[in-house]
């Protein structure tokens, strides 16, 4: 691949995908802008769950509600399938075929809906401590960010479900191709704040 | 919320209590009528406004043009008309209330005709409505008109997320409008402190609608940010390096990004403020861990930057305007750019100066103190560009120009009042006066409202191929400034002789005269703003003796003059190649401003969609629910919301051809145009033989 081959920062088409190549110049920048200010959002978030750590309101705390284990394995399905997205760009940008493409998504998707599982467990169990929103503004903190984050997850995940049903009706299109690409961007950074999350909240919780 | 409360409820907490004449009429004490006599007077104009405009819309029988030519374009151009259309309509209101504020005011002596709580809501829409229903709609739209025909694009990068941003933002103003008809807005002031505006104080639905009124309006906002941003880093023409960019298309870039960073910290505070409100969450509660000053943090933090976004398009407007009616290049070109981006820059780290009294400790206030001086810098390096720009230029005291004096002058005073509130110790002094109402009226009027006003008279001609009566204009503009001039400088005095922000009344003598020259200030205002209605009125009338297809009427500088007025929807038969700044005056002073293409190609553009409408639709349907507490309504259309998003992204076929034998066609008759019209001296301009062709000086014969 040239130099002016790259349109955008990422993974790239390529001039083997012709004009795809070049539709996806200002589509897949635009989508880091949204990433950016999505960021900013996450970070107002996270800003206030850091002040808000000590607002117990001599309810539970981060030692008596979080459960490392748990958290452990989200991780590790999340960070996996950050990888099999990766290997779904791969199998677009190098033309591997349809079926490998779905495949790779669907390990995906499979990974990313046991991580809201998984999730949604560890939000149970909370509650059933008493550990719900209203409890405290620690509580309210921590059920805006990692749900948010869940939401965020889920949105991408019924966002690739969208995206195999167009593939099923129109084959690997240009909007397809862009579609997934944002996707991809979109998942990956899910994971950057996932990994911001493991570490802000449950590790530093629980030291 | 379950099933047998939706069904037992199904219209939520709404009543006939809900309704503006209920409390007058099962009540019925004199400030009881008084009040409810205006709400309701209030009311049936929305309404019966809203049923003139059908009525109209359907004896014309323009519904189809309505749809089809104007909701669901997604041409830049269109968009743009809309917003600003949006935005006035809303100034309309918005001064309306401010009159009577003002009103209020001047007989506040023991007591006036308001009750607090009716002033409350007053001041409380007053303010929203000010801020993201007609500075930024006004300034949206005008970036969406001119910046993409300055970069020489076809349009924006993302036509349809463009109609989108329109419809949530239209959505938003329309939920304010409806609560005017049912329930009562916020009595929390435009920035809605908590824990005022928490259940427990404010139970009714006014902080409701206000939540999801600015939720509407900064996703819309968000959005246009990425769009213009991206518009402007990746649509420039060949050759239009940044530093080669108009000074607008500089300040729509700075606010763009301004909007990027910092709508999302409004989103954030609105949302958590919703949380605690409807599922009892306590991020800004007295008890259980909550603290309010997360969300003061937070406002802020889009608060501050935000003034920037409303104030850095019309420095971009004023830079044109003085430049073209000065008939000279922007003087300072490269530090008026380093200045914009110190500006937007400089404004992430300033918030806290609107809490200067709130708890932090005097280091603190002295850093954030300091930092707000700074920006004091930047903007006096623009002041004095601007100066230098009409400095031995040949001045045209064209509206637009009017309007950029009138800022200069007012503008400087209004800086000079904010770096005195900059110092915290002077500021713990004047806090909460109506110094600082003063201040930053000072600041928002002549800074932000009338560079809109200048851009709206600059680009009309643009826009709708003739020019606007320069004598009504006139009379607009001075009414404007002095109208503004003599309602609020009383009120620096009275600020510092001690009168509340937001007082319903007072009892003190001494402030009635000057209450009472405010008052009249904001007649003063209304006649502007009429006279701005009268002109519009009197220039559709006249409209053929005002013509300025050939599209040139002002002798521009920058590219969105070098094509017809109104400019077709691909705006460039063939898209213009840049070798330097103010590109249309080099191509004019070339000669080589008009020239016919050999050949012409097809051109792309988006076909219609009603993305726009439908999902503003839905999200007033949507707020509207969530106001009220109608459950079915929100899960209805938060569901329909969903399925509308994905169902777009199943749509193909989203484009259609402009052939190249069309684009030949309008050029050339444009072009023929060109030929036949006389160019016109400067001096005579503003006269009807202006056709729109400029003509050119010769080359080495001062201007």
């Amino acid at each position: 691949m040239n130099y002016e081959a790259i349109k955008h920062p990422g993974l790239n088409l390529g001039s083997a995908h012709g004009r795809d190549h070049d539709a996806a110049e200002g589509m897949v920048f635009g989508f880091w802008v949204f990433l950016m200010s999505d960021a900013i959002l996450f970070s107002m978030v996270f800003a206030t769950y850091v002040t808000s750590v000590g607002a117990t309101a001599g309810g539970p705390g981060p030692h008596e509600l979080y459960d490392i284990k748990s958290v452990f394995i989200e991780t590790l399905l999340l960070l996996a399938s950050s990888f099999t997205f990766g290997m779904a760009s791969l199998a677009l940008k190098y033309k591997h075929g349809t079926a490998r493409l779905i495949g790779w998504l669907a390990v995906t998707l499979v990974l990313g809906v046991a991580f809201l599982g998984f999730e949604l467990h560890d939000f149970a169990s909370m509650f059933s401590k008493g550990a719900v929103p209203s409890r405290s503004g620690f509580l309210s903190a921590f059920f805006d960010l990692v749900p948010l984050h869940g939401l965020h997850v889920t949105g991408g995940s019924i966002w690739l479900i969208c995206l195999v049903g167009q593939i099923a009706m129109y084959g690997v299109d240009t909007q397809v191709k862009l579609g997934l690409m944002r996707l991809a961007l979109f998942w990956h950074f899910l994971d950057i704040v996932w990994i911001a999350i493991f570490s802000v909240v449950y590790l530093a919780g629980l030291t | 919320m379950n099933l047998s409360d939706i069904l037992q409820q199904p219209l939520g907490r709404m009543s006939p209590e809900s309704l503006p004449f209920w409390q007058m009429l099962h009540d019925p004490t004199e400030g009881n009528v008084i009040n409810g006599v205006i709400a309701t007077g209030a009311a049936s104009m929305v309404v019966i406004g809203a049923i003139i405009a059908v009525a109209l819309i359907t004896k014309y029988r323009k519904w189809g043009v309505l749809w089809s030519e104007w909701l669901t374009s997604p041409d830049h151009k269109k968009i743009g008309i809309m917003y600003v259309v949006l935005a006035f309509v809303m100034l309309t209101r918005a001064l309306i209330e401010a009159a009577l504020m003002r009103s209020q005011q001047a007989f506040g002596l023991g007591g006036g005709f308001l009750s607090p709580e009716h002033f409350a809501q007053l001041f409380s829409t007053h303010g929203t409505i000010m801020i993201f229903f007609v500075a930024m709609p006004f300034l949206t739209g005008v970036i969406n008109y001119a910046m993409p025909l300055q970069i020489g694009a076809r349009d924006v990068s993302f036509p349809v997320l463009n109609s989108i941003s329109l419809g949530l933002t239209a959505a938003g103003a329309a939920l304010v409008m409806i609560s005017l008809c049912i329930g009562k807005f916020s009595t929390g002031g435009w920035f809605g402190y908590p824990p005022y505006t928490e259940a427990s104080f404010s139970p009714g639905v006014g902080p409701d609608y206000w939540i999801w009124a600015l939720t509407l309006a900064s996703l819309a906002s968000t959005l246009s940010g990425i769009n213009f941003a991206v518009t402007i880093y990746k649509e420039r023409a060949p050759g239009m390096k940044l530093m080669y960019m108009p000074l607008f298309t500089w300040t729509a870039l700075c606010t763009s990004i301004i909007m990027i960073f910092a709508m999302p910290p409004l989103t954030v505070a609105t949302a958590q403020l919703a949380l605690d409100r409807y599922l009892g969450f306590h991020y800004f509660t007295n008890e259980f861990g909550g603290n309010m000053m997360h969300f003061v943090n937070l406002f802020w933090l889009f608060g501050h930057p935000e003034v920037y976004i409303l104030v850095l398009p019309s420095f971009g407007v004023y830079s044109q305007v003085i430049s073209t009616f000065s008939g000279k290049a922007l003087f300072g070109y490269r530090s008026m750019v380093m200045a914009t981006t110190a500006i937007a820059i400089l404004s992430f780290g300033v918030w806290l100066h609107h809490f200067f009294t709130m708890g932090q400790n005097a280091n603190i206030n002295a850093v954030f103190g300091i930092a707000s001086m700074l920006i004091g810098i930047p903007t006096g390096v623009k002041v004095y560009d601007w100066m230098w720009t009409m400095f031995r230029g040949r001045v045209r005291f064209t509206v637009p120009l009017i309007y950029s004096i009138g800022f200069i002058y007012l503008f400087v005073l209004g800086g000079i009042t904010g770096i005195l509130l900059a110092n915290p110790t002077i500021d713990y002094q004047v806090h909460n006066t109506v110094f600082l109402v003063a201040h930053f009226h000072n600041v928002a009027i002549p800074g932000a409202l009338f560079g809109l006003l200048a851009g709206y008279h600059f680009w009309f001609p643009k826009a709708f191929g003739f020019r606007l009566n320069e004598r009504l204009g006139m009379v607009s503009a001075i009414c404007w400034i002095f109208g503004f001039m003599l309602a609020f400088f009383p009120l620096y005095a009275l600020g510092l002789m001690g009168l509340p922000r937001r007082s319903v009344a007072y009892n003190e003598p001494s402030y009635v005269p000057l209450e009472i020259a405010a008052f009249l200030g904001a007649i003063l205002l209304t006649v502007a703003l009429v006279t701005l209605v009268v002109q519009l009125w009197v220039s559709i009338k006249h409209r053929d003796e005002n013509r300025v297809f050939v599209g040139d009427p002002w002798d521009g500088r920058s590219l969105e003059w070098s094509v017809s007025a109104p400019p077709p929807e691909y705006n460039f038969a063939v898209i213009p190649v840049v070798t330097g700044r103010d590109a249309f005056t080099i191509a004019k002073e070339a000669g080589n401003a008009y020239q016919l293409p050999d050949t012409y190609a097809d051109i792309e553009v988006p076909k219609n969609s009603a993305m726009g409408p439908v999902l503003g639709a839905i999200g007033l349907a949507l707020a509207f629910g969530l106001v009220w507490h109608i459950w079915w309504m929100v899960i209805l259309f938060f569901a329909a919301a969903v399925v509308t998003m994905i169902v777009h992204g199943f749509a193909r076929d989203t484009n259609r051809i402009v052939p190249a034998q069309q684009v030949r066609q309008e050029h050339r008759r444009w072009f023929d145009a060109v030929a036949a019209a006389k160019a016109i001296s400067r001096e005579d301009e503003r006269k009807s033989a202006n056709q729109g062709l400029a003509e050119q000086a010769l080359p080495g014969v001062p201007a």
